[in-house]
């Protein structure tokens, strides 16, 4: 054994202790600048995101703004609903959950078949609807059941609601679920913290052009949070600022006439009002539900709305583009005169057609109509002046007249997609085809220009701003729908200026030719008819487009299929002197103009001029005639 | 008279009560166990009553414990090491499973964790031993005290419970270097320890490994592996100078600390209470430490001095490794805050030590007998 010396291993314990305290007070003082940097240095950080963690902001989607008419006609609007809704990401297995919600709320197969669409075309964990519009009984009878469902809630959430149903659906158009498209415009627009929390976007019509009008501004609630993401309670309340409302240019009793009077027939018609271009009606129909899309379609009626051989979802005022047929006479007259290829007087012998190039370019009058001047020509629709009109003015001429009135281009109204047409001309061909034979202008295709037929394709918007346009004296304003919108907050109007797009500086005796023959044609031609009796003197075009052409053949309209048919076209303006009122109607295979179309602009000027309600649609008068039967 | 004598022979029990406690010791843990029920309170007022319990169940058995010589406490270190290792194999043999662990022994009438018994069980064995060798104790002594140190650790890493079995092998290793182990062989195992790093990697559980990787960078993942630090962070960062008040510490009242009761308590308190109230905590910590330190420097016996010693680190162990894995400075392992956690075991375990501590003070002169 070792010699062992007690005072000297203690002294050795003692200082191992000395050492043991020194090491505790080392590491204590760690944990202190730990904490000293946690608590004094890094403070700052750690208290913001603490109050990150605690607070939550839930965003409070602003009511959309109201659509009305010129009037004050609630046109679209927003109701407050109970929803079913599921999350998919936290409901499990999903058949078996609707299956069991089948049980206590009633879900047709139309709510899973619009579910499974939303499913498709959103992500997991967003909420998605699986019944809308619940009654007060089937909120309490979910309640009761709401154990049984994980991932399912029902929420009160505002709809929009269009209260005309199908009514100027083509106007209002509709909102749908915000898509990722809708997110990149939204991104575009740096008002993505103001759609958190929105669910739906405007995507078609004024719903789509005003959307960020219509949306407002979203509140907010500060709400106190605990980790599992329970709200504990509210700390701050920011109330959402409602979106603008929209007032339309839009009577809505005019255009319920207009829609009316179209029957179950096919077409469009544009009214607008000379001196603004603000558009007082805008027919398209069939028209389609939009109701139908606010909370999702389901596939199977989308597809019967796309696939439909009616094509309601088309809006043919703005979309159709089709030959004016004879509306085109009046426009080519002016031309005529402004150009200085006729004078009024000026008058032709009409044989029934005109030879050029040894082909004959029928009359629609057999023998013709003898000696035919500019009133006679549009009067009576005489094609044969128009022939030659339109060899002697080239195409390039008419091209440039045409393109001035505002026909083959965009007339800017506010919705978006509008169609361009076509304006051929000589430039035209040469771009649209690929084989230089196709590319060379004839001159035996202006003939057919000169009433409306051949490559011309117009848009009933175009016809209808052409026809104001001339209504006003060649100054021409942007169509528009959108009269004024109110700001929410501070009420205030802003006006959408009537903006004059030009002035085509017609000359006013030109100009006086031209609504002088036209009210010939309410008075005396081929609108007579139409328009026998009516208290006020209006101003009018027939016009009949060929959708097929049958080459030497008399066409008869009744022997042929429905869709080969002629379509039936009609431009007015009245009262003749003082226009407030220019609109264009065309009727899809309607056959003649005067026969399909012009009964409906009567009906439509009766109601504007007169505050005349019609009962019925327009009658189709079966014995009126393009061309003159005298 | 009747009265007085009453009163005399009251004040006599009294006295004889507490007589073997040990006044600091007694003051410094009954403050830190009071602050221990004042967060208590706010951080989960209904288990309130329950650790009152513990508390009273716990001062009851120091109280025993200071009433027991050391000479009998080292009669006792064989059998109660000899008990844990037993123990410690039939929980590696039929203990209950409980959260990926096994580390319970269920006896049909008590669930015990035989582990729980090695925290002091280890430092009496090794005090024990080396109090054998009166003698300078050799290399061979301690390769000896190492095996029985290291076995059941190994044992308790194997269950896994990686934050027991530091405290067990801490307590024992602190006996070794209390009774003078060469500072070369500190060193050179602490190198080789560094060197061996990789090796031990490879012997770590996979959770285990998160917890560290976690340490290093807790963002990676904020809402699994690295959320208990990152809330913890953010509740003491947040807390400030002077705290957020009792009650109203946000990530505690609104749940954003997990465990906040047991192992997280100090963020809890750290929150409510700031750099502040967290230096009263470290000054109580050290005050208790140091008065530990000075019981096992004035200590009659080996046996004793080196088992108050080790006793007083364990303290200090356990009060480093919790406060430094909720700050973020170390990485997540089950070790509760000393005398503030809830819960019983380590509660008793710790009152155990305090006990064992003051019945060393008391006898501290029986070498001058």
């Amino acid at each position: 054994m070792e010699f062992k010396n007690p005072q000297e291993e203690l002294e050795r314990f003692r200082s191992r202790l000395a050492f043991a305290g020194g090491f505790v007070l080392f590491c204590f003082s760690l944990l202190f600048i730990r904490f000293v940097w946690l608590q004094i240095v890094q403070h700052d950080y750690y208290q913001t995101r603490a109050e990150d963690n605690r607070i939550s902001l839930v965003p409070i989607v602003a009511n959309r703004g109201l659509i009305v008419d010129r009037k004050g006609e609630v046109l679209a609007r927003n109701y407050s609903a109970y929803t079913l809704e599921i999350t998919p990401s936290r409901a499990g297995n999903l058949e078996k959950t609707i299956d069991g919600l089948a049980e206590v709320i009633e879900i047709e197969a139309k709510d899973r078949r619009r579910f499974k669409k939303l499913m498709d075309e959103s992500k997991s964990f967003e909420t998605l609807p699986i019944r809308t519009r619940l009654t007060d009984e089937e909120v309490a009878r979910f309640i009761a059941h709401r154990y049984r469902f994980p991932g399912v809630e029902i929420k009160a959430r505002l709809f929009r609601q269009y209260p005309g149903g199908a009514f100027a659906s083509h106007i209002l158009g509709y909102i749908g679920r915000i898509t990722d498209a809708d997110l990149e415009k939204i991104e575009a627009k740096e008002e993505d913290a103001n759609y958190r929390g929105t669910d739906h976007f405007g995507k078609t019509g004024l719903e789509q052009r005003y959307e960020f009008d219509l949306h407002g501004v979203s509140g907010h609630e500060q709400v106190e949070v605990d980790a599992g993401g329970r709200a504990v309670r509210t700390l701050t309340h920011t109330p959402p600022i409602a979106g603008n409302q929209l007032t339309l240019t839009i009577d809505a009793e005019l255009q319920r006439i207009a829609e009316l009077a179209f029957g179950d027939r096919r077409g469009a018609m544009v009214a607008i009002e000379p001196s603004t271009g603000g558009i007082l009606a805008m027919v398209s129909v069939p028209n389609y539900d939009p109701n139908l899309f606010v909370d999702g379609i389901d596939t199977q009626s989308w597809r019967e709305l796309n696939e439909s051989p009616q094509k309601p979802m088309v809006n043919r005022a703005l979309n159709g583009a089709y030959p004016p047929g004879s509306t085109f006479k009046p426009f080519m007259a002016l031309a005529a005169l402004e150009l200085g290829k006729r004078r009024p007087e000026q008058a032709i012998s009409d044989p029934g057609f005109f030879n050029f190039g040894g082909h004959h370019f029928r009359d629609d009058k057999k023998g013709g109509h003898g000696m035919v001047d500019m009133y006679k020509s549009i009067v009576h629709s005489c094609d044969t002046y128009y022939y030659m009109l339109a060899n002697d003015m080239g195409i390039d001429n008419i091209s440039a007249f045409m393109g001035s009135l505002g026909l083959g281009q965009r007339t800017g109204v506010d919705i978006e997609g509008e169609s361009k047409g076509v304006l051929p001309s000589q430039q035209w061909k040469r771009e649209r085809f690929k084989k230089p034979e196709q590319q060379k202008w004839y001159a035996g295709e202006t003939i057919s220009i000169g009433i409306g037929q051949g490559y011309n394709a117009y848009t009933p918007i175009q016809l209808a701003q052409a026809t104001a346009t001339i209504a006003n004296n060649g100054i021409m304003f942007r169509p528009h729908l959108v009269k004024y919108v109110t700001d929410t907050r501070s009420g205030e109007k802003r006006l959408i200026e009537p903006e004059p797009l030009r002035d085509l500086k017609l000359k006013p005796e030109h100009i006086e030719v031209i609504r002088h023959a036209m009210i010939g044609v309410n008075k005396e031609g081929t609108g007579a008819r139409a328009f026998a009796g009516a208290e006020y003197v209006s101003a009018g075009k027939t016009g009949t487009a060929q959708v097929f052409s049958y080459k030497g053949a008399e066409h008869k309209t009744e022997s042929m299929a429905a869709h080969l048919r002629d379509h039936a076209l009609f431009i007015a303006f009245a009262p003749a002197d003082k226009p407030t009122i220019a609109l264009a109607v065309l009727v899809e295979n309607g056959g003649f103009g005067a026969q399909a179309a012009a009964p409906i602009a009567r009906l439509v000027l009766d109601y504007y001029l007169l505050g005349k309600k019609p009962k019925a649609p327009a009658p189709a008068d079966e014995d009126a005639v393009e061309g003159d039967e005298e | 008279m009747n009265r007085g004598f009453g009163l005399a022979t009251l004040r006599g029990w009294g006295q004889k009560l507490v007589a073997p406690i040990d006044g600091p010791l007694m003051l410094i843990s009954g403050l830190l166990v009071l602050l221990a029920i004042g967060i208590m309170g706010s951080a989960s007022p209904d288990r309130l009553n329950a650790q009152l319990v513990n508390v009273a169940v716990a001062l009851v058995i120091m109280r025993v414990l200071a009433q027991i010589p050391p000479q009998r406490l080292m009669h006792l270190a064989v059998p109660i090491y000899l008990a844990g290792i037993l123990l410690l194999i039939a929980v590696a043999l039929f203990g209950d499973i409980s959260k990926g662990a096994r580390r319970w022994l269920n006896l049909g009438f008590m669930r015990i964790q035989p582990s729980e018994l090695m925290k002091i069980a280890m430092p009496l064995l090794l005090a024990w031993f080396f109090q054998q060798r009166e003698a300078m104790p050799r290399m061979r002594d301690y390769a000896v005290a190492a095996v029985m140190l290291l076995l059941p650790v190994g044992l308790i890493a194997r269950q896994p419970d990686l934050g027991t079995a530091i405290l067990v092998f801490a307590a024992g290793f602190y006996v070794i270097f209390f009774a003078g182990l060469s500072w070369k062989i500190i060193v050179g195992l602490g190198l080789a320890g560094v060197a061996a790093m990789p090796l031990a990697w490879n012997l770590l559980h996979d959770y285990q490994r998160h917890r560290i990787l976690t340490l290093l960078d807790p963002e990676k993942d904020p809402l699994g592996k690295g959320f208990h630090i990152i809330q913890s962070t953010i509740a003491i960062g947040s807390g400030g100078i002077f705290g957020k008040g009792w009650r109203s510490g946000t990530q505690a009242q609104l749940e954003f600390i997990p465990e906040r009761h047991t192992d997280f308590i100090f963020a809890v308190y750290s929150e409510e209470f700031g750099l502040f109230g967290n230096l009263i905590l470290l000054i109580l910590y050290a005050l208790l430490i140091g008065r530990g330190l000075m019981i096992a420097a004035n200590a009659a016996t080996l046996f004793s001095r080196l088992l108050a010693g080790a006793v007083t680190m364990i303290f200090f162990t356990y009060a480093f490794v919790n406060m430094g894995m909720v700050s973020g400075i170390l990485p997540v392992v089950g070790v509760p805050l000393p005398l503030v956690s809830y819960g019983g075991t380590a509660l008793v375990t710790l009152f155990i030590g305090i006990g064992i501590l003051m019945s060393i003070h008391g006898n501290r002169m029986l070498v001058q007998k």
